[in-house]
């Protein structure tokens, strides 16, 4: 197996290919956000195109990809300040920001399906059952005149948890197709059961509070520069940093010996167990960490959009979710995002796709799975010393 | 509780059984063969019975009004569709992934299954909305002391278990079986002795699916209507009740059957104030069985490599 390796690149990588990536990247999507004729969009899919296969092919891919993996660290905060940059840029548009918003908590979903998939190789069916938990409790707790908004959030994510605890038995005990039936046979019962009672709200749905902060109503415009802004700019600047946050934790998570014991009980459960790692432990943690982070994305996504119905977390969506993780690379994070912004965007942003998107993503997994089954952006091998150079 | 309603609820539950045994025989043969789970195969019945609904639309048309007549033709017709697009996706999807972890497998059927559903509403002529199917039985019935005997009903279970029968012969008697369920103990060895694998295969994925156009065209000839999304309700049924009795078993996938829709109208009968959680109570179920019997009531017979 070459999945576990000791990265040693042959000569030190410069940050440039990085921070220039960075740069692309952000100028890149604020033109995606704001361009709005059909043409436009269509101009820079085939731009993004064209760079992705003279990436491919003159090698600058890898370059980057080395530059990443020398210096990590200082390129995730480079990536975090350009993505509050394109935020900044934005502040007055309210759909751009939506969208944007609306990526970061779809990517945020990823993350956790991707300690699922991508690390301990368990399936979860019910993503949007989860991502469906932390906004119905938003939703109920945001009522509650005394409970502090933010922790509604943590609400959101450990209620979601507990749901999963109640999978957790049947989940550790079968493997294969009998783990995927529990998970599908969840989805839909969660979704039939929000829509069956009248408590939350039936097939109508409820409406959501708003995030408030000690001293930073969500719902309020910030003036900026004696400009106003959308109040959409309040929580994609709370999820852009949410989402640095959540995965700096799974990062670090992955890096640590919990992560090689994920990976160790995806790649052979037997071999695990022979080197004492508790199968059981390593999924049970994997699981209910996972449905945190899938929680807490939907406790603010119900709070953003302030409103929530059953339609919105049906099998479907949790297939749309799982299309994310693969189409990105089972366990890579980066690959999520890329993912997340396609699945999230290019829908959003050509109207006549709208109506032909599970179509299309579906067709699109099924192809990724025929030709190139590591997703988009494959997981790089395992990094033992983040920043080692030769000799050292 | 009379015994009328009782019967009522007997009949319901033998009606439902037998229908979703139709759809867990499926996963369970493809299973047998392959080892893996074709997720799509809800949404094929499902195209499967739009085909027979075309085919009754354009009978319909040419002025053949016979009912017999016209079941039959759509039997044929959305059957044999059905076996030619299991055939197809097991050579094209489902067979290139077979060295690929089994989750991909999974994952290409159910983005199929999607694909399938999503092109149903999107391109066939009004397919958003459920289309009313012909009721092309005899709809008399037999009044037993306070219960209605439906005519339409009888049939339906009838011709339903008289499939799975002839399904059970097939792969005890015939030559066709045999090679199947070699194929299905040991496809190397099988393949050493002559079996022609291909062909085996597809002919599994073709009979499979097959069976499930049967109980598609039965949903819609009980139900009166269908729909695009039939087939992801029924598929999952399906892939739950073939799971609970333990895949690669015929008799686990019957038994599956007749538990879930025991299930359900147990359900519907004992909660009364809420007849609309029969589908919470069922699922809820099957997850408890998947926690006490992890391989299902009739597990498979495998060893772990150590």
């Amino acid at each position: 197996m070459t999945d576990i390796a000791i990265d040693t690149p042959s000569r030190p990588k410069g940050w440039l290919p990085g921070v220039l990536t960075i740069l692309f990247v952000a100028v890149y999507s604020w033109a995606l956000l704001i361009a709005e004729e059909d043409w436009e969009v269509m101009g820079l899919i085939a731009l993004a195109a064209a760079v992705v296969v003279l990436g491919l092919f003159t090698g600058l891919g890898n370059k980057v990809k080395a530059s990443w993996s020398a210096h990590e660290k200082p390129l995730n905060l480079g990536a975090l300040i350009g993505v509050l940059a394109v935020i900044f840029t934005l502040s007055d548009q309210h759909f751009p920001l939506l969208m944007l918003t609306t990526t970061l908590l779809y990517f945020l979903a990823s993350l956790g399906l991707n300690i699922q998939f991508g690390y301990t190789g368990m399936v979860n069916f019910a993503g949007a059952a989860f991502f469906g938990a932390g906004a119905y409790t938003a939703a109920v707790f945001g009522n509650v005149e005394w409970f502090p908004p933010l922790l509604t959030l943590v609400a959101g994510g450990l209620v979601a948890m507990a749901l999963g605890l109640l999978l957790v038995y049947p989940i550790v005990r079968t493997t294969g197709h009998y783990a995927a039936v529990v998970t599908i046979a969840f989805g839909v019962l969660f979704k039939t059961f929000l829509e069956v009672n009248e408590i939350l709200g039936g097939p109508q749905g409820l409406m959501v509070n708003s995030m408030r902060l000690p001293g930073w109503d969500f719902n309020n415009s910030p003036t900026l520069f004696g400009m106003e802004a959308s109040f959409y700019f309040n929580y994609a600047v709370f999820a852009a940093i949410l989402v640095a946050v959540i995965f700096t934790f799974v990062r670090r998570m992955e890096r640590s010996w919990l992560g090689l014991h994920m990976d160790a009980v995806r790649l052979d459960e037997t071999a695990a167990a022979c080197f004492g790692i508790s199968i059981h432990r390593t999924k049970i943690l994997a699981f209910l960490s996972g449905n945190l982070i899938l929680g807490i994305a939907g406790a603010l996504y119900g709070m953003m959009i302030s409103f929530i119905a059953p339609t919105s977390f049906t099998f479907s969506d949790s297939l749309l979710m799982v299309s994310i993780v693969l189409l990105g690379g089972m366990g890579s994070p980066w690959g999520g995002a890329i993912a997340a912004a396609i699945v999230v965007l290019l829908p959003e942003k050509l109207q006549i796709l709208q109506e032909y998107r599970f179509l299309l993503f579906a067709v699109l997994v099924m192809l990724v799975l025929l030709f190139r089954p590591d997703g988009l952006l494959p997981r790089q091998i395992r990094n033992y010393f983040p920043g080692a150079r030769n000799g050292q | 509780m009379d015994i009328g309603l009782l019967a009522q609820y007997l009949a319901n539950g033998i009606m439902l059984g037998t229908m979703y045994a139709l759809v867990a025989v499926g996963f369970t043969l493809f299973f047998g063969v392959l080892d893996v789970i074709k997720f799509s195969h809800g949404d094929v019945l499902m195209l499967g019975t739009f085909a027979g609904f075309t085919v009754w639309l354009g009978l319909e048309a040419a002025g053949i009004s016979n009912p017999w007549v016209q079941l039959v033709l759509i039997l044929i017709a959305s059957m044999a569709f059905t076996a030619a697009a299991g055939a197809a996706i097991a050579k094209y999807l489902v067979l290139p992934l077979k060295k690929a972890p089994p989750l991909n497998t999974l994952l290409i059927t159910l983005m199929l299954g999607t694909a399938i559903r999503e092109a149903v509403r999107l391109f066939y002529p009004n397919g958003s909305n459920p289309k009313a199917f012909p009721s092309l039985l005899p709809d008399a019935s037999v009044d037993l002391g306070g219960f209605l005997l439906r005519a339409d009903s009888v049939i339906l279970v009838v011709a339903g278990l008289g499939l799975i029968t002839g399904l059970n012969l097939m792969l005890n008697r015939t030559r066709l079986g045999l090679a199947i369920r070699a194929v299905a103990q040991d496809e190397e060895t099988a393949r050493t002795m002559g079996i022609n694998y291909m062909v085996v295969v597809l002919a599994t994925f073709g009979i499979g699916s097959g069976v499930a156009a049967f109980a598609g065209i039965m949903n819609g000839l009980y139900y009166n209507e269908i729909n695009f999304g039939m087939g992801l309700l029924l598929g999952l049924i399906g892939f739950s009740a073939a799971i609970v009795g333990g895949l690669g078993n015929l008799y686990g996938a019957i038994l599956g059957g007749f538990i879930f829709a025991g299930l359900q109208v147990v359900g519907s009968a004992l909660l009364p104030f809420a007849s609309a959680y029969k589908d919470v109570f069922a699922f809820a179920v099957v997850i408890a069985i998947m926690a006490w019997k992890p391989t299902g009531l009739i597990p498979e017979r495998t060893s772990d490599r150590v």
